[in-house]
């Protein structure tokens, strides 16, 4: 009797002592709830691609479940992967973005590391404005473009409109600006006694960047090379605008122009293609994933 | 190896000056500490030697040379890092042989190098391990072995114990003083901490407001300080500095603290204080040590008194004692025996041998 008088009591004045791990499994019943919910929301258009691009024609137009196969079939996938047009928009893609994202780590590596050590005249306001570049709308830009091409034709009888590589110069304009600002944040963060360190160790401001800095930053480096592919390969508006011979074209272009046939939409073929489109980004997300690790820095500096 | 000189540096920073014109020579082998408060400019001075900040004003010299437009790479100098500053994607032998490898030395002699090192800092099985598997203590002699391994003209150390635990600090110390035993590298290094300077350094050099207070051995500068900055500075507790006058009565020169209290100034130093009898505003610099319990039989130039203590605290080996006289808040070093308590009052003995005298005015010790 006792003894219930005792565990009653203690139980009595207990929960207060239970309510903030009872508050953790309430937050973390809501954010279960939350993220099943996203996770539906994402996941839901792709899971309806797969399952139209496993369908023929008549069975898309036909009036049954559109969440259920009933007769299986591969052959928009071996349509398109059989269709040289298809295969040119995608070795344009892969080759402009290929480029792109090498043009513009060359570029933004070297120039973030500048801008973010090496003290100079008016290097802060450089920052600032590469930044402010990167604010200004694609769509605002395409017509001067238009202009400057057309004057640039006048002036060396060059043709820029309409030709694929023409792409590789457009996009950095994209991409730089913002891989440079991005990278300006991981060198800033690395502190300013390993430079310091590398100096007296004999290092030049160019190997401080490659054996210091490139390796230090790699998350960094990695992030905004995701960021400058996933640019540069689901461009639409610049191919849109300055590529239109179906040999020019790029695949996100390419599968607007060539798989709508004026009204007539071969949703199989599309959602095949656009499938096939999104393969090659979600290979790399999930190579570079593993290596997009934060935390490289432990151990530079104190605990 | 080799000797650093430096002669009028002026570091500004825009229109604040943040060293102010020092003069300090540095022999080959000694171990030189600049230590001060935050903001004296002892970092700027050591950071200017290694020159990852430009003069604004004078000359520096190692081993000889002018190096004032000398890049560090080229002035054969290593530096240790208050935070380490370890490269975190390389393992410790490849910290340690980075500079090495950029001067392409050869495999052999990096090897033979490196092994070297780490068996002065004993780190050798440390030197697969990247600097993240580290204690902070083990990181701090990697941080060093890589300055070793360069066997470099100067050593240069930027309170490189400031971010390690009270007891690892002490022992960090010793292994410096070792490894400098050993190495004996001429090493220029900076603290706040005064008990560090104490301790490590051939010579100290006290700075403040970007200026240089006295420059010294560690024994000099505790008991010869010349001015107020640095006998309160050095010393911990630090000096008591109680406001006095002198007086030159028919019993000889006196130091008066207040109305019922004076002390007589002993003869040996008597002599040297005769002139300042007229001064106005003194101040009666005495260590705690000097402060003590009253013995039964009083050494010469010791004078007893009675306080009422404030505060007592037991430190174990002695107690602190404190007491408010003539306004300044005094602190003793009595025995735990002689029986000390808050608020009680006891009889104490100071030990006037030891007393430094300091125009308030001027702040210099006469």
């Amino acid at each position: 009797m006792a003894v219930a008088t005792v565990a009653s009591s203690s139980a009595a004045s207990r929960p207060k002592y239970g309510s903030m791990s009872r508050d953790r499994t309430w937050a973390l019943r809501w954010s279960y709830f939350f993220l099943v919910l996203f996770a539906i929301f994402f996941l839901l258009p792709p899971v309806y691609m797969i399952i139209t691009s496993l369908k023929t024609s008549n069975e898309i137009s036909a009036a049954t479940s559109p969440w259920w196969v009933y007769h299986p079939t591969l052959e928009n996938y071996t349509g398109l992967l059989t269709s040289p047009e298809y295969l040119t928009f995608f070795r344009n893609s892969a080759l402009v973005s290929v480029f792109v994202v090498t043009l513009t780590m060359l570029i933004s590596v070297p120039a973030a590391f500048a801008l973010s050590r090496m003290r100079f005249w008016g290097s802060a306001t450089l920052a600032t404005g590469v930044f402010l570049t990167y604010l200004i709308p694609e769509t605002l830009l395409f017509l001067p473009l238009f202009k400057m091409f057309a004057m640039f034709k006048e002036a060396t009888d060059i043709e820029l409109i309409n030709r694929w590589w023409v792409l590789l110069i457009l996009y950095p304009t994209l991409t730089v600006p913002f891989c440079t600002w991005i990278m300006i944040g991981y060198f800033a963060s690395i502190p300013k006694e390993l430079d310091e360190a590398a100096l007296i160790d004999g290092a030049s401001w160019m190997q401080t960047l490659t054996k210091i800095f490139i390796p230090v930053a790699l998350p960094g480096l990695i992030a905004a090379t995701i960021f400058a592919f996933t640019v540069s390969w689901a461009q639409f508006l610049y191919p849109l605008a300055f590529t239109t011979s179906v040999d020019q074209l790029v695949l996100p272009v390419g599968i607007i122009t060539s798989l709508v046939k004026a009204d007539v939409y071969n949703w199989g073929q599309i959602m095949t293609g656009a499938l096939l489109g999104a393969a090659p980004p979600l290979i790399i997300y999930a190579f570079l994933m593993d290596y997009y690790i934060a935390g490289l820095t432990a151990g530079a500096t104190k605990g | 190896m080799a000797e650093v000189k430096l002669s009028k540096i002026v570091k500004k920073y825009d229109e604040v000056e943040a060293v102010r014109g020092i003069d300090l020579d540095i022999a080959d082998h000694e171990f030189v500490v600049l230590v001060g408060p935050s903001g004296c400019g002892k970092s700027t001075t050591l950071r200017m030697i290694a020159g990852l900040e430009d003069i604004t004003g004078g000359d520096i010299m190692i081993g000889g040379d002018i190096v004032n437009d000398v890049p560090p790479k080229d002035r054969d100098i290593a530096m240790v890092f208050q935070n380490y500053a370890l490269y975190p994607h390389m393992t410790v032998e490849q910290n340690m042989s980075f500079g090495l490898r950029l001067k392409r030395y050869p495999k052999a002699e990096i090897r033979k190098r490196v092994d070297e090192a780490a068996r002065i800092l004993d780190i050798k099985e440390l030197l697969n391990r990247k600097p993240k598997q580290l204690s902070g203590g083990q990181r701090q002699r990697v941080a060093m072995g890589r300055a070793i391994v360069r066997n470099p003209k100067v050593f240069l150390f930027d309170e490189p114990l400031s971010n390690l635990d009270a007891k690892l600090r002490v022992q960090m110390r010793t292994e410096i003083k070792k490894v400098h035993l050993q190495v004996r590298t001429t090493t220029v290094y900076v603290t706040h901490d005064q008990v560090e300077a104490m301790t490590l350094a051939d010579r100290v050099v006290v700075m403040n407001h970007g200026i240089i207070e006295q420059v010294g051995t560690p024994h000099q500068l505790y008991h010869s300080p010349k001015t107020r900055f640095v006998a309160g500075f050095i010393g911990s507790p630090a000096m008591n500095f109680i406001p006095c006058r002198m007086e030159n009565g028919s019993g000889g020169l006196s130091v008066r603290i207040t109305d019922q209290l004076t002390f007589p100034v002993p003869e040996a130093r008597a002599g040297h204080y005769r002139s300042h009898a007229a001064n106005g505003k003194l101040l009666l610099g005495l260590r705690p040590e000097h402060i003590t319990e009253a013995r039964q039989h009083l050494e010469p130039g010791t004078v007893p008194f009675e306080a009422k203590l404030d505060v007592t605290e037991p430190m174990g080996m002695e107690t602190l004692v404190y007491f408010p006289l003539n306004g300044a808040q005094v602190c003793g070093r009595v025995n735990p025996n002689a029986g000390a308590k808050d608020g009680a009052p006891l009889r104490l003995a100071a030990d006037l041998n030891n007393m430094h005298l300091i125009d308030e005015a001027s702040g210099q010790v006469i």
